[in-house]
């Protein structure tokens, strides 16, 4: 087996597809609200809550849909704290960001012990189910691709240019990127710089959450402590590669799906030959790497991780 | 009514905002405990006795406040010069891999310079991997938090590496775990029948030495002239990048030190779970401090009393003790706030 046989298997495209659906709604959440000028750093709790409160009211009954609304409110409510202290407090950005993912993902594992408090093995719920279109199972090979994909996937694919007509072609998109590039002058429009921002912050955050929540209620069907590891921080660094454009993340998390996809088909053809973790070593370095290559051309919004203060310049 | 800037807030207030900032964590961290079925004023007092109750608990604080004065440093210094390292959880095992790659007798050197080796190469190695970060961001404008914090995650993959390959001890059955440290190699105890060790010591005096280096020596003048107005700093002559490598070598070291005391002084081989996120933990303490590095003895204490009592009531009483990682998150939070009463105060 080399490498043109892996490109096409569709079971490693399926793959790629499902490593990268909880790195879109992470991207594009952390997108959200870097246009609108604040970084989050709190996304790796953010994602880690979501992760846990999903699959946490689903096992306590309520259906899958739910569990994602759910999960995504408590995602809009951390944003909201993070919010509050950065915008109108104007707190450090990266101080905020870094005790909100400590507070999130230690407020998930304490409600997890306090629930559970002795399970040797995690409960399981009854995942989301693949589901496709008939006219899409039926194309040859997109098909068997496709058939393997859950609802929360094509919700992911449908975002990007959902997210897209927002930014670029809605008077609320409009407003969102003034307040990243300029927020001086999205006052002088009499726009509620403070008000824009913090509900980014809270959209953004809930897109998040919802990416944590694919992980345990589509992707596994159980919750495991640093289950997220490090995917949070990954979506800022996608960000960044993505150059702050929405199909560019969707294209971000898809070449970074199709790598982590690769690594473990690689993995396995080379055996017990290279120890195995030089190969998860990959998408961190990756990440690292992308960082580098975009960062000198990467067109930062102008007002990013800069503090609005009303009536002063 | 509204905001205005104090020109220098007083010494009282600066003393009184960590004080309130902790009591007000401790106060909602109350609405967790409850929900969670405990008693709120029974767990806090058997998290005071679990931490400072007795001789024994005392030395257990103390052993815990260890590694948090040191990744404090590592995060007050760099914060200081507006250097963002999130990294101190990675320099912290790569010092303590440095210090089992010396220290378990891989290196032929005479018995008394193997303890001062195992302290420097620790040091060197936390140094060096927090200047990639600073490098990057200085000559690419990378930015060093996504990059620290990504590092963390390669580092613990590497760890796991040289502990299922060459640094695996051949007695440990399989289990990925380095050779003990030699004796020559191991930090002593400070006290006898506890596991209070001179790791302790180490801290303090990083902790004095940083005081010095930051209020007594041109470099510290830089560093604070860099933080406080790069642009400034630039104007007046001061060469910002080589400033913030030096930022980026002291930092990595101290967090470095943390993974030393710890196998060195602590558990004696290193294992994948030797921290229990010291690095983190370690943003806290600084920020509790007001990146003082005198103060992060103080606050990396109460910190490491939480997590001593915490454990301490969760035996008692059966609440996790994962509410001692809740506390420390909002006492970060609360923190934050305060600091806002101490720079700002209300005008009519």
């Amino acid at each position: 087996m080399d490498v043109l046989d892996i490109l096409l298997q569709a079971s490693f495209w399926a793959a790629t597809l499902r490593i990268a659906t909880p790195l879109i709604f992470g991207t594009l959440g952390e997108l959200i609200c870097e246009r609108a000028g604040v970084l989050n750093l709190g996304i790796e709790g953010i994602m880690t809550i979501g992760a846990m409160s999903g699959w946490l009211f689903v096992y306590l009954g309520v259906d899958l849909w739910t569990g994602i609304l759910l999960a995504a409110m408590i995602g809009a409510a951390f944003g909201l704290l993070h919010g509050i202290l950065t915008v109108p407090l104007g707190l450090s950005q990266h101080v905020t960001g870094i005790g909100i993912t400590l507070l999130a993902s230690s407020l998930a594992y304490f409600t997890y012990r306090v629930l559970l408090p002795d399970v040797a093995t995690p409960p399981r719920i009854e995942p989301f189910q693949p589901w496709a279109p008939d006219w899409l199972l039926a194309v040859p090979f997109l098909g068997p691709v496709a058939g393997q994909q859950t609802a929360l996937t094509w919700l992911a694919l449908v975002l990007v240019p959902l997210l897209t007509w927002v930014l670029y072609r809605t008077p609320l998109g409009l407003a969102l990127r003034t307040c990243g590039e300029n927020p001086v002058a999205a006052e002088a429009q009499g726009l509620d710089v403070y008000a824009i921002r913090i509900g980014a912050i809270m959209a953004g955050s809930a897109l998040m959450a919802v990416g944590g929540a694919f992980l345990t209620l589509s992707a596994f069907n159980a919750f495991f402590f640093e289950m997220v590891s490090g995917r949070g921080w990954i979506c800022i660094a996608l960000v960044v590669f993505a150059s702050w454009i929405p199909w560019k993340a969707l294209l971000g998390a898809l070449l970074f799906g199709a790598f982590d996809a690769f690594q473990v088909r690689l993995q396995q053809m080379m055996g017990g030959a290279v120890p195995y973790q030089l190969f998860l070593m990959l998408p961190y370095v990756m990440s690292i790497l992308a960082l580098v290559v975009m960062a000198r051309r990467a067109a930062y919004p102008q007002a990013l991780m800069r503090a609005y203060v009303k009536g002063q310049r | 009514m509204r905001l205005e800037p104090r020109q220098q807030a007083s010494p009282w207030l600066n003393v009184a905002a960590p004080l309130g900032a902790a009591l007000l964590a401790l106060v909602i961290c109350a609405l967790p405990l409850a929900l969670a079925g405990a008693d709120v004023p029974e767990a806090y007092r058997l998290m005071l006795a679990g931490s400072l109750g007795t001789r024994f608990a005392i030395t257990e604080t103390l052993t815990r406040a260890a590694p948090l004065i040191l990744t404090g440093l590592a995060a007050a210094i760099a914060f200081r010069a507006r250097l963002w390292n999130i990294g101190a959880e990675g320099q912290l095992y790569l010092g303590a891999l440095a210090a089992v790659a010396v220290g378990t007798g891989f290196v032929p050197v005479p018995g008394f310079l193997l303890l001062p080796l195992v302290v420097v190469a620790g040091a060197l190695a936390g140094a060096l991997w927090m200047l990639g970060p600073a490098w990057l961001r200085l000559r690419f404008g990378v930015d060093e938090v996504v990059t620290t914090l990504l590092s963390n995650f390669i580092v613990l993959l590497f760890v796991g590496m040289m502990l299922e390959g060459p640094l695996q001890d051949p007695m440990s059955l399989g289990w990925p775990q380095s050779a003990p440290m030699l004796d020559e190699a191991s930090l002593p105890k400070l006290v006898e029948r506890t596991r209070l060790h001179f790791g302790l010591v180490l801290a303090l005096a990083a902790a004095i030495l940083t005081w010095l280096v930051i209020q007594r020596t041109r470099f510290g003048f830089e560093l604070r002239a860099v933080g406080a107005n790069p642009d400034a700093a630039r104007f007046a002559g001061i060469a910002e990048r080589r400033v913030m490598l030096k930022v980026a070598l002291f930092s990595g070291a101290m967090a470095g030190l943390a993974g030393v005391g710890e196998v060195a002084g602590l558990k004696g081989y290193l294992t994948q779970d030797l921290s229990p996120g010291y690095g983190y933990a370690g943003i806290v303490v600084a920020t509790l401090a007001q990146l003082g590095p005198v103060s992060v003895i103080a606050s990396a204490i109460f910190i490491a009393g939480v997590f001593v009592g915490a454990d301490s009531m969760s035996r008692a009483i059966g609440v996790s003790s994962y509410i001692a990682n809740l506390i420390v998150a909002t006492a970060l939070l609360t923190m934050l706030l305060a600091g806002l009463v101490t720079r700002y105060r209300i005008s009519r």
